[in-house]
């Protein structure tokens, strides 16, 4: 986990400038503006920001699983040099799944609910790999059993398992062709926080083995924190700070990510009254000129409300980013 | 009835029937013997998993289901008695329920103004139009949503989650609720915008709203609430001042939830987890601690007979047999 482990000489992935959009009837909503990520192999990439703010449509993108009214209108999205977005239907098949899996949301709804798991585990191998039946099926229990699941649960319906265990499954059949990357949208915001640990535990042991990297879309910064090397913060469509977990918790640069940050109560540590962000999350048919940001931010200047904060490098040793014209401006006094 | 100041719940007990035949009926024993008492101008957290019983209780106070045995009392009038006769309109005036989902709790086909104006006629028939008005204004302001002119007119729709969730806490406010029964109220919320709804909550106290809060965040408990009762299946395990629950958490289970809550550079080392178990479901024949078949320092009396009560502190109260005075005798 430790950012000396990673090797950062060739990105596994890697989204240049890409741009999302959501074209509807009232106009083209930006989902992504030009966002640029590159996540290097085994390496844990966290992405925040509340809903809306476009983490879960960069997600889908990745593996080209958005679908209409989503349209990729910018930029280009590479898997280990490959362009993603100029693969045909065949290629794009062997890539989905066997280099990029993809862990949803809501594990109630991501397994169809009248096959068994077992089925449902098989399914997938028989699909991709030249295996027979039987062999598909033993390794079906062996992954059930990596994820703490007994394999007698190979025949039972989704419905007979509860939250934490159809997560696992999840992940299990997301782990079944060896992946070198999973994209994990919100896995555990659904369940409670005992059982949350006890799948982050495990994910990790899993990770140790394996060496996959993970894409990892979360509200909840205190879980990223634990777990990410690096954390980018987004905000309306635009990465707005990018850095280590460590420097971005706890010297964040931009005001929505010290706003963030803040609001989140403590466990532990004193007991203060908190604040949070105020006002409401942008409309994103309805931007406003300059900073997206300008109506919740407290320390708003001129500049703000004219010009669109830029991506600037902040910080060096480990490299960290902001979209702020506040910190720009005092990265420039420095030097 | 006039002021409220206290709700207090003794022993209450929940079963639900679930199937078995007519000779034996099977229960499932929701929640058992808890006693909690709301105080007016406090919040009172229900920390649990899901299906804890948190909400069951809720729903008992409000007089949506009646419990199977024990006793709700209003400053000392049994409402669950018999011969109570308070009527349900009169009741729910004072004590008012938040849901979670505010997208699920308003009705996409009415404007907001619609939404304050009929549980205010209903509690208040003898209000004029003009009056009615004036304190869905009123309401509204205080809930943080000015201009309030313009966001009566508005439908649903046209408001984010967080401002939705305000419009159901001034729905509940404006009715003269005394006591704001808040289920998970925040959980469905952006991040950004929760901890606006919980000082939100939080000042509304100071006007003498006594709050039971019910979360499965055990933070925010620690946060907004005084009080925090930390439940597992049905039973309350450990409760008392907030501060002394999070901060020295005695019951393996309080234990357990405390150090499973993610704090970003807080922990190096992964703690001891408890066994992994299924949770339990229980009867109204099931034995013992609820929590033995995944507590590290189960005993056998654990396993037989339910702990009791144990007082740590002024205002700190555990149910495990590792503080009681019979465990030491043994």
């Amino acid at each position: 986990m430790t950012d000396t482990m990673i090797d950062r000489s060739v990105p596994l992935l890697s989204c240049r400038s890409v741009c999302i959009d959501y074209v509807t009837a009232a106009g083209n909503a930006r989902a992504c503006n030009k966002m640029s990520l590159d996540i290097y192999p085994g390496e844990t990439v966290g992405l925040a920001g509340e809903s809306g703010c476009g983490k879960s449509t960069l997600a889908f993108a990745i593996t080209r699983m958005h679908n209409p009214p989503a349209l990729i209108s910018e930029g280009e999205i590479l898997f280990e040099g490959r362009d993603v977005l100029r693969m045909d239907e065949d290629a794009l098949r062997r890539f989905r799944w066997a280099e990029t899996a993809m862990v949803f949301q809501s594990a109630m709804n991501a397994l169809n609910p009248v096959i068994t798991i077992g089925a449902q585990l098989i399914d997938v191998i028989l699909a991709h790999q030249d295996v027979s039946y039987d062999g598909a099926y033993s390794r079906g229990e062996e992954l059930l059993e990596t994820v703490g699941i007994s394999k007698s649960r190979m025949s039972s319906y989704p419905h007979q398992l509860s939250g934490g265990m159809r997560q696992r499954v999840v992940i299990a059949i997301a782990l079944v062709l060896r992946p070198k990357l999973i994209v994990m949208d919100e896995p555990t915001t659904a369940l409670d926080v005992v059982v949350e640990r006890e799948i982050m535990d495990e994910l990790y042991d899993l990770k140790d083995k394996y060496g996959f990297a993970i894409l990892f879309i979360s509200h909840d910064l205190g879980l990223m924190g634990e777990i990410c090397d690096r954390i980018g913060i987004m905000y309306a469509g635009n990465l707005i700070e990018m850095g280590a977990a460590r420097q971005v918790l706890e010297a964040p640069q931009h005001p929505y990510t010290a706003g963030l940050v803040s609001s989140f109560p403590s466990i532990h540590g004193p007991k203060e009254r908190l604040f949070g962000i105020p006002g409401n999350p942008v409309n994103l048919l309805n931007l406003p000129t300059g900073c997206n940001f300008q109506d919740r931010c407290s320390k708003c200047v001129a500049t703000c409300k004219l010009h669109d904060p830029i991506l600037q490098q902040v910080g060096t040793a480990p490299p960290h980013f902001a979209a702020c014209h506040l910190t720009s401006a005092r990265e420039e006094i420095a030097l | 009835m006039t002021k409220m100041s206290e709700i207090t719940v003794e022993d209450m007990v929940i079963d639900f029937p679930i199937g078995g035949s007519i000779f034996k009926k099977k229960y499932l024993r929701a929640a058992n013997e808890v006693s909690l008492t709301l105080r007016a101008g406090e919040a009172l957290a229900i920390v649990g998993e899901s299906g804890s019983g948190k909400s069951t209780c809720a729903r008992a106070i409000c007089r949506i289901s009646p419990p199977t045995s024990g006793r709700i009392t209003v400053d000392g009038v049994e409402i669950t008695a018999p011969d109570f006769k308070m009527c349900q309109r009169e009741y729910a005036a004072k004590v008012q329920m938040i849901f979670q989902d505010p997208f699920g709790s308003l009705n996409p086909v009415h404007t907001i103004r619609h939404h304050m104006a009929r549980p205010v006629r209903i509690h208040n028939p003898h209000l004029t139009a003009t009056e009615v008005d004036a304190l869905i204004i009123s309401t509204l302001e205080r809930v943080g949503l000015s201009p309030a002119q313009q966001t009566a007119e508005k439908y649903p729709y046209e408001l984010s989650g967080g401002q939705r969730q305000r419009v159901a806490i001034a729905r509940a406010v404006a009715v003269g609720a005394q006591f704001i029964l808040a289920d998970e109220p925040i959980s469905m919320l952006d991040v950004s915008i929760r901890l606006g709804i919980l000082n939100l909550m939080d000042d509304m106290k100071k006007d003498g709203i006594g709050f039971m809060y019910i979360t499965h965040d055990i933070a925010t408990a620690r946060y907004f609430a005084e009080r925090t009762a930390v439940m597992y299946v049905g039973h309350m395990v450990e409760w008392g001042n907030s501060d002394s629950v999070t901060q020295t958490p005695r019951h393996p289970y309080t234990q357990l939830l405390i150090s499973a809550v993610p704090e970003a550079g807080v922990r190096e080392t992964r703690d001891v987890m408890a066994p992994k178990a299924d949770i339990p479901q229980r009867t109204p024949e099931s034995c013992g601690c609820p929590f033995a078949a995944r507590c590290l320092q189960v005993t056998d009396i654990c396993k037989t007979i339910m702990p009791p009560v144990t007082q740590l502190e002024e205002d700190h109260y555990v149910r495990c047999h590792i503080y009681s005075e019979r465990h030491h005798n043994v």
